[in-house]
């Protein structure tokens, strides 16, 4: 989970700060958890998002002058515009013309989205994130 | 029941009381779509035609409908001669179109194009099928050909036959009769079954389907049979094909135990699928229902273009 998060804000080989990623953490909740830490990122509303789609579960912490400033559990958007490709080849979202993808949350448990456009269901979430 | 100046893209986007409205409206429309009585309730207003991809019925009832109703019809039936083929999005074409009807009927081969296109325009766009995705239009008819035939869409045995996994017909008349209180048996060969996804939709639906590879079994107890195309190209070998096509074929053999007031539906063309003997049968209602296409598009143009009846 933790490289697929870091695929969705970009981080790849090059980094101008430091990026620390923690796989397989013993969790009292969820028994397991990955970490990733980003310094001196903030996250826009598009990326936060895209890591809830993928982790419903997951809790985003920001920390300011060492402290941690703001703590929250990511939402699932009643409608995830702009941050996924439909999966169908012949949906209009996928050829040249002038619009975002749109998917509507049908639930929530197990996650399951629909293309606002051609009406079909979306397959794999994490495989189709843009 | 106010539908003026609203979108038709999926028949989902029309309640049951709608859906029933629109119904009684096109039986009050049949003497003028047949030419018997002259209507001008759509005086003065244009309907553009943007088909897309090739159609017959749907195209020629759409005009038919509209001059039916007084009003005038333009647009184009192949993009070849339009500005698509220099390479115009769909969304400037929608742009420039509203600028010169009241309306716009959309084929188009991409699922998806006519919620687009609803969006880019500020007039009212009828989808006429977006590829394997939603054809509303031919749903209202085949709902009107049982209304008329039957007198409800409420209890009656609907057999849906054939491709059911890619028939686009099938999907969204499925979700409507669920909705409208039919039973539902499907009866498809293991490759051609309606995806789970569409099943799932039904039962959304309220609908409770059945599948069955046994056409004799579902033929019995049938109301209304529906018949679609199995495609060719659907098949791996010409002789996979011929076998399963040969065993979904409708003929006088097949028909004998049926009810004496079974009714077949076909949304055409058909191939092979139905033998020519059949059409001299009291069954046969797909000639009916070609012509069906007029009335209910008669009753939507009128509805939403806001003429008064």
């Amino acid at each position: 989970m933790a490289l697929k998060v870091l695929r969705i804000l970009g981080i790849g080989e090059e980094v101008s700060s430091t990026v620390s990623a923690v796989m397989h953490v013993p969790s009292g909740k969820q028994k397991w958890k990955d970490i990733v830490k980003v310094e001196d990122r903030e996250l826009s509303p598009r990326e936060v998002d895209k890591i809830a789609l993928l982790a419903p579960e997951a809790t985003i912490n920001i920390i300011r002058n060492y402290a941690v400033a703001e703590k929250y559990r990511v939402k699932i958007p009643e409608v995830a515009r702009g941050i996924l490709r439909c999966g169908n080849p012949s949906c209009i979202t996928n050829g040249n013309e002038p619009l975002e993808s749109e998917f509507l949350v049908r639930s929530h448990d197990p996650l399951r989205l629909d293309c606002k456009y051609c009406e079909r269901e979306l397959g794999d979430v994490a495989a189709h994130l843009l | 029941m106010d539908l003026q100046g609203e979108d038709l893209i999926s028949i989902a986007d029309l309640s049951e009381p709608a859906i029933h409205h629109i119904l009684r409206e096109a039986k009050a429309l049949v003497p003028a779509a047949r030419g018997e009585e002259s209507l001008d309730l759509l005086k003065g207003r244009i309907l553009a035609t943007l088909f897309f991809e090739a159609s017959t019925r749907t195209r020629l009832s759409f005009e038919s409908a509209m001059q039916r109703l007084g009003g005038g019809v333009l647009g184009f039936g192949l993009v070849e001669g339009s500005s698509v083929t220099k390479g115009e999005t769909l969304a400037d074409t929608v742009k420039m179109v509203e600028a010169y009807a009241d309306a716009i009927v959309l084929r188009h081969p991409q699922e998806g194009a006519a919620r687009l296109a609803a969006e880019f325009s500020t007039k009212p766009v009828i989808n006429a099928g977006d590829g394997a995705g939603q054809h509303p239009t031919q749903t209202l008819l085949d709902l009107f050909t049982i209304w008329d035939e039957k007198g409800t869409l409420e209890g009656n045995q609907v057999v849906l036959l054939g491709d059911l996994k890619y028939g686009r017909t099938v999907h969204s008349l499925a979700y409507a009769l669920a909705l409208l209180g039919s039973d539902l048996t499907m009866v498809a060969p293991p490759t051609l079954r309606m995806p789970k996804e569409i099943l799932e939709r039904v039962e959304e639906f309220g609908g409770k389907p059945e599948e069955t590879e046994s056409l004799s079994e579902a033929i019995q107890a049938a109301d209304v049979l529906y018949v679609t195309r199995i495609q060719k190209e659907r098949f791996p070998d010409a002789q996979e094909y011929q076998r399963v096509a040969g065993s979904y074929r409708i003929d006088l053999r097949v028909l004998r135990d049926a009810k004496k007031d079974l009714i077949i539906l076909h949304p055409l063309p058909r191939v092979t699928e139905i033998a020519p003997e059949v059409d001299r049968t009291p069954h046969a209602l797909y000639f009916r229902q070609a012509f069906n296409g007029v009335p209910i598009r008669m009753a939507l143009l009128n509805l939403i273009l806001g003429g008064v009846a």
